[in-house]
């Protein structure tokens, strides 16, 4: 789950990691207000949306004056920011936030996430701050510091030390950066974060060390015990058919493709789309109803697909383990019953109760075609979606 | 022979009172699998699946009692990480764990745990695993198996009966199929399961089944490149995911790759492995490996 760097650094703030003074606001005057409160006289306009490269794309603007925080403000607030993280339509910016001007020195990279390889949290600190890590491991691998964390212990002392040393930090800055680093891992465990990451980090010309940017992702499966970031969530920045689908615990992607798929398990629905393409068709989404799907997930799921105005076939392709065909098949005939079913629809049961699944579907008299096989299947398919 | 398990094997499921424990309890008991306790806490002495296994409060009470041998989880997910502790402080040599949506952190400190205590964790998020013939431990239809010599190894549940489908329509049979989970930690990956497969006399040959995202694959490729005697056949699904819509922001760059299905490939390729680009070749492919 991803938040706003506002909501990120308040969860920063919390564990003690130094952040800007700053506010959150949707209106120009009150942004004007607040830069007033902040005092001093630079000020930085920043556009809240979840996705990074906001500067480049004109998101993030220096003020000198209450004028100009008053003039990027108005700006920035109701523009469309397109970024290479947000697609060419770009997102639109319901809030900024206005943060107090540094007095920058250096800017570094800090980021937290869990290594797979390892299956450990792993920090990563680079001197290449304000670059993203992307590039800087491309580029220049060496230049990335990491220490794995040790679960049972946390992150130890001495690995800061260590990272900051590594970063070329020197005197009373080295003590302010350990620990921020140990409160930044405190934040990262304690909240099930998936991903922590600040650039630039910024060491000060008084030496002191702030997190400049910030992006923050939670881990969703442990939202249930953290209802305070749950409430973080912005749906607005999230695809509404995913939304939607996430109500009903499906998995689903919108694709740019004509054929829709309904699978079960996320390898198989992978598959699922690679076949189709063998097939000579694109697919329209990635669908994974999940392994205990209900007849009224199916349902949703069925509804889900149609809804999609470029799917000209639908192809359901369900190999059953916990799920039962049959249970598939009543769910695609309640589903299609309810439904003007205007696109042919593709079906392939295997697996526990596959034939009476079939049957089901044969004897609904609803024209459902069904299949035999992933690559009959496919074939089928694509074929129908191309004549239709 | 076979891997992981056999007919010998003594199963006690953690979570067996629930829909799902009791559902798969029960289908595991239909397949043969010698099914000995079950643990609930708070239903210790009650009895599950219509009288058949005991439930114990506690997994060294169970184990203890019955001589399990395997742990079969079914606990959900916010209990999922402490049930596969429990199971391997009651030093039970292998814990399957098909639960699914476990947080991360949790699976951590249970991966690290299992890892100290010198036991095999198979999952989570995963279908199991089957020996046909013998026993099925997990969640995957066994009808579809059929006793055999191929040994199949998968990150996706669904996508490894479909390997099974196509090799059983072949009259091709599996020594062992393993799910080893779609999580980003799991307990045995896939260099464990193929040098098992390579260390099993009477497995010929291996289907290996990824996905996009990590660097689990390429690592197998080259441990297959230097250590495999047999043949390898490999799949990997995603090939058409768009990028950056499943893989975290910095997760593959320790790593040092991206990821995606066609680097996989490339590097599965050069390793020797057969790689095969549509699913639904992954049977016929294995077949014309072991010229049969």
């Amino acid at each position: 789950m991803k938040v706003h760097e506002f909501q990120a650094k308040q969860v920063l703030a919390r564990f003690g990691v130094p952040v800007p003074k700053s506010g959150v606001t949707d209106s120009v005057d009150e942004a004007v207000e607040i830069a007033k409160g902040l005092g001093g006289s630079v000020w930085v306009v920043k556009a809240q949306i979840h996705a990074g490269g906001r500067g480049k794309g004109g998101g993030v603007k220096l003020a000198r004056s209450l004028d100009e925080v008053r003039q990027h403000a108005k700006a920035i607030l109701g523009m469309t920011l397109v970024t290479h993280q947000t697609g060419p339509e770009g997102k639109l910016v319901n809030r900024i936030l206005v943060e107090e001007g540094q007095n920058i020195d250096q800017e570094l990279y800090f980021g937290i996430v869990i290594d797979r390889a390892t299956s450990s949290p792993v920090i990563m600190a680079s001197r290449e701050g304000g670059m993203e890590i992307e590039e800087v491991a491309e580029e220049n691998p060496d230049a990335i510091l990491r220490e794995v964390i040790d679960i049972a212990t946390g992150m130890s002392a001495y690995q800061a030390r260590r990272l900051a040393f590594g970063l070329g930090l020197q005197g009373k800055t080295v003590n302010k950066a350990v620990k921020l680093m140990m409160a930044c891992y405190k934040a990262f465990e304690a909240s099930d974060a998936a991903m922590l990451e600040i650039n630039p980090l910024m060491i000060s010309k008084e030496g002191d060390v702030v997190a400049l940017d910030c992006k923050m992702e939670f881990d969703e499966n442990a939202m249930f015990r953290h209802k305070d970031l749950a409430e973080m969530r912005d749906l607005t920045e999230e695809d509404a058919k995913e939304i939607e689908a996430a109500k009903f615990d499906l998995n689903y992607i919108t694709l740019s493709g004509t054929v829709g798929c309904m699978v079960n398990g996320a390898g198989l629905a992978m598959a699922t789309m690679d076949i189709i393409k063998h097939a000579g068709a694109e697919p329209a989404n990635f669908l994974d109803v999940g392994g205990g799907a209900t007849q009224e997930r199916v349902e949703a799921a069925f509804k889900l697909i149609l809804s999609d105005d470029s799917v000209k076939a639908v192809l359901i392709n369900i190999f059953g383990g916990i799920v039962r065909c049959d249970m598939i098949a009543r769910g695609v005939i309640e589903a299609a019953k309810n439904l003007d079913l205007q696109v042919p629809v593709v079906v392939r049961l295997e697996g526990t109760n596959a034939e009476e699944g079939l049957k089901l579907l044969e004897d609904s008299g609803l024209g459902l075609i069904p299949a035999k096989g992933l690559a009959a299947a496919a074939t089928k398919v694509a074929e129908v979606a191309k004549g239709a | 022979m076979s891997i992981l398990v056999n007919k010998d094997s003594k199963i006690l499921v953690q979570g067996i009172t629930g829909s799902q424990g009791t559902f798969h309890a029960q289908q595991c008991l239909a397949y043969g699998t010698q099914v000995v306790a079950g643990v609930t806490p708070g239903k210790g002495g009650q009895t599950a699946v219509d009288g058949q296994v005991p439930v114990f409060n506690t997994v060294s009470e169970a184990v203890a009692k019955t001589g399990a041998n395997v742990s079969l989880i079914f606990v959900p997910p916010p209990f999922a990480a402490d049930a596969i502790m429990e199971a391997a402080d009651s030093d039970v040599p292998l814990i399957i764990c098909i639960t699914e949506g476990i947080p991360t952190i949790d699976m951590v400190r249970a991966y690290d745990y299992v890892q100290r205590k010198g036991v095999r964790l198979i999952g989570p998020n995963c279908p199991g695993v089957i020996t046909p013939g013998e026993c099925k431990i997990g969640i995957m239809p066994g009808h579809i198996h059929k006793p055999g010599r191929v040994g199949v190894v998968s990150r996706s549940g669904t996508l490894t009966y479909e390997a099974v489908g196509q090799l059983t329509a072949l009259g091709i049979g599996q020594s062992t199929c393993v799910g080893i989970g779609g999580d980003p930690v799991i307990g045995t990956n896939f260099i464990d399961a193929l040098q098992l497969f390579n260390d099993d006399p009477d497995t010929d040959g291996v289907i290996m089944i990824g996905e996009i995202g990590g660097t689990a694959e390429d690592n197998a490729a080259r441990w297959v490149q230097e250590n495999m005697k047999k043949p390898v056949v490999g799949f990997i699904a995603g090939q058409t995911a768009p990028k950056g819509k499943r893989m975290g922001h910095a997760g593959a760059i320790i790593a040092g790759g991206q990821g995606t299905a066609a680097e996989k490939m490339k590097i599965m390729a050069e390793c020797g492995i057969h790689v095969v680009e549509s699913p639904a070749d992954m049977g016929a492919k294995m077949k014309e490996a072991l010229g049969l």
